[in-house]
């Protein structure tokens, strides 16, 4: 598998900032692959991918997508990219197909007419099966402002793939969207890279969706703080312990601290497993138990972990 | 080829973004419409026998200049609003030259600003203002200059700019003074020497003089109103175009990647 997005030693530096936004990181991202940049705000994702997406030039540093270089041939980066906004990128006033039509000029895909019915057939081929698979064949003539939230993210999915780019740029693509939208929204790219084989590059808030991921970097003031796949990232950090709770609390209390088991009250009574056992504990316990929960890590659990960690870290120096 | 698609793409949009959007097709009409109809007409009411001559014709001739100026100025300046949000973000994003962003904008605020100097014309045959064919038909000619005229200079304001808030915040500033320095309703015929020289410093007064300098041609009151003459304005605004936009695009491109 050879690498699609190379980057070497990317340096951010804003007019007239003292810190860099970005400072120092490189990655590699192989093609075919789901990777996801996460990280506070102000930690460095947005300034990061807009350098990828060649609308802001590094200060240093070097990146290389689709073998092009960003600084020399950004044009070319261009046109092998494709980019989900975190601000819808639709004309509201304007119809899905006239969406879809400027975008297909822009690129270079089809020549400029002014209405549909001028555009070459293939073109208008290529929209009918589009729309089709949206299931929007007799909206698509209607201003964008009448889809819902859910239906014009896809319509700017759709017409991201329009010119077939390598590497889809996601940046927070189901921000602002209700649950069954952002879930039909994810099918949907499921659907697409399972098809396509495009390299999926995604910033998001939502933490289930980088679950699925191949790749996770956690950057914070414009460093990597953490990566490797989700396992791996959650399996250094996540604390492990069990949540149990009694009717008797004052006795449950006391024989823990009989038993020197570390606990806090969360209200109920969570146990730092040490390396010991659920088993081991709960079998010392003789007070009568009327909760035993354990803990499965989640990437949101590892996730707030290592920003925490990061942000102390940064406090101390 | 696709260079050319583009900026036809990109001028096409503009155009179809006012059309689409009557709410915004109305409110630009409505400032021309108060200035003509009232302004025009209560000034020649009460003051049109001292100057000597007809206010009505001078304040809509004002007006037709000072609408096209300002909006393909300001349409060239939300460039930098632009690329933040709707469709303008993929314009960006797209292989397609920086220049041909500029160019493809120059063309559509131009065609948005011609179908507002449609309307104000209406408005003028409305106010009562009588027009010769020979002032209707140059009316054309000159406004597209007027627009590319402003459309530079809104260019060459935006390469200076950072953020909207800036273009915001620039209009009071460098738009408002010239409605009074270019006299659009007001004659600056006789100035005090400070005024006078912001009047001369102001692009749009060159503007208003050349779309007098036409449509006052062969009149009696031409000597009265027209300050420098069609010619030298042209010839003003044909150098100045060349060097707003090409000092003002280099710049633009150049500092649009470099935040």
């Amino acid at each position: 598998m050879s690498a699609i997005i190379e980057v070497h030693d990317l340096v951010k530096r804003y007019r007239r900032a003292t810190v860099n936004a970005v400072d120092g990181i490189s990655f590699t991202v192989e093609a075919g692959e789901f990777f996801t940049l996460l990280g506070p705000n102000g930690a460095g994702k947005t300034t990061t991918i807009s350098i990828l997406t060649t609308t802001l030039v590094p200060t240093s540093g070097t990146a290389v997508i689709a073998g092009h270089d960003l600084r020399r041939a950004a044009s070319s980066v261009r046109r092998n990219i494709g980019i989900i906004f975190q601000q819808p990128s639709l004309d509201f006033n304007l119809s899905a197909e006239e969406n879809i039509r400027f975008h297909a000029v822009l690129y270079g895909l089809y020549p400029f007419r002014p209405t549909f019915l001028l555009m070459p057939r293939s073109y208008r081929q290529q929209v009918q099966e589009l729309t089709a698979l949206l299931e929007i064949e007799r909206e698509m003539f209607r201003p964008v402002k009448t889809f819902s939230g859910g239906m014009r993210r896809k319509l700017e999915i759709i017409r991201s793939l329009l010119h077939r780019p390598r590497v889809l740029f996601l940046d927070e693509p189901t921000s602002g969207l209700d649950p069954a939208s952002r879930r039909n929204v994810w099918e949907y790219l499921r659907k697409v890279r399972a098809e396509s084989g495009t390299t999926i590059f995604l910033t998001t808030h939502q933490l289930d969706e980088a679950e699925e991921a191949d790749t996770i970097c956690i950057i914070d003031h414009g460093r990597i703080v953490s990566y490797g796949s989700p396992d791996e990232v959650k399996a250094d950090l996540v604390e492990w312990y069990v949540l149990i709770d009694a009717e008797e609390r004052d006795r449950l209390r006391a024989e823990l601290k009989q038993l020197g088991f570390p606990f806090t009250e969360t209200p109920l009574f969570k146990i730092d497993l040490n390396g010991r056992s659920v088993q081991q504990i709960i079998q010392a316990i003789r007070t009568p138990l009327t909760l035993v929960k354990t803990h499965v890590p989640t990437l949101e659990d590892a996730y707030l972990e290592i920003v925490r960690r990061e942000e102390e870290r940064t406090l101390e120096k | 080829m696709t260079e050319i698609y583009a900026v036809l793409t990109i001028a096409y949009r503009d155009l179809a973004k006012l059309l689409r959007d009557p709410m915004r097709l109305v409110s630009t009409f409505i400032l021309p419409l108060l200035f003509i109809l009232i302004l025009g007409g209560s000034m020649q009411m009460n003051l049109g026998d001292k100057v000597g001559y007809n206010f009505l014709p001078f304040t809509f001739t004002g007006i037709f200049a000072q609408t096209l100026f300002q909006s393909a100025a300001m349409g060239l300046i939300s460039l930098i609003e632009d690329r933040e949000s709707d469709f303008s973000q993929e314009i960006f994003v797209s292989p397609i030259s920086r220049y041909t962003i500029v160019i493809g904008k120059i063309i559509g605020e131009t065609l948005v600003a011609l179908t507002q100097g449609f309307g104000i014309i209406v408005f003028g045959a409305i106010a009562g203002i009588p027009f010769s064919v020979f002032q209707l038909v140059s009316l054309l000619p000159v406004g597209i200059l007027v627009c590319l005229f402003g459309a530079s200079f809104g260019v060459i304001v935006l390469s200076n700019l950072n953020s909207q808030r800036a273009a915001n915040q620039i209009f009071p500033f460098v738009m408002l003074p010239q409605f009074f320095l270019a006299g659009v309703f007001n004659p600056v015929r006789v100035l005090p020497w400070y005024l006078d020289i912001l009047s001369r410093l102001s692009p749009m007064r060159y503007a208003v003089d050349f779309v007098r300098g036409v449509f006052y041609a062969g009149q009696p009151e031409y000597s009265q109103v027209i300050l420098q003459g069609p010619l030298f304005n042209f010839g003003l605004m044909v150098v100045l175009f060349g060097v707003f936009l090409v000092v003002g695009t280099f710049l633009f491109v150049r500092g649009e990647r470099n935040r």
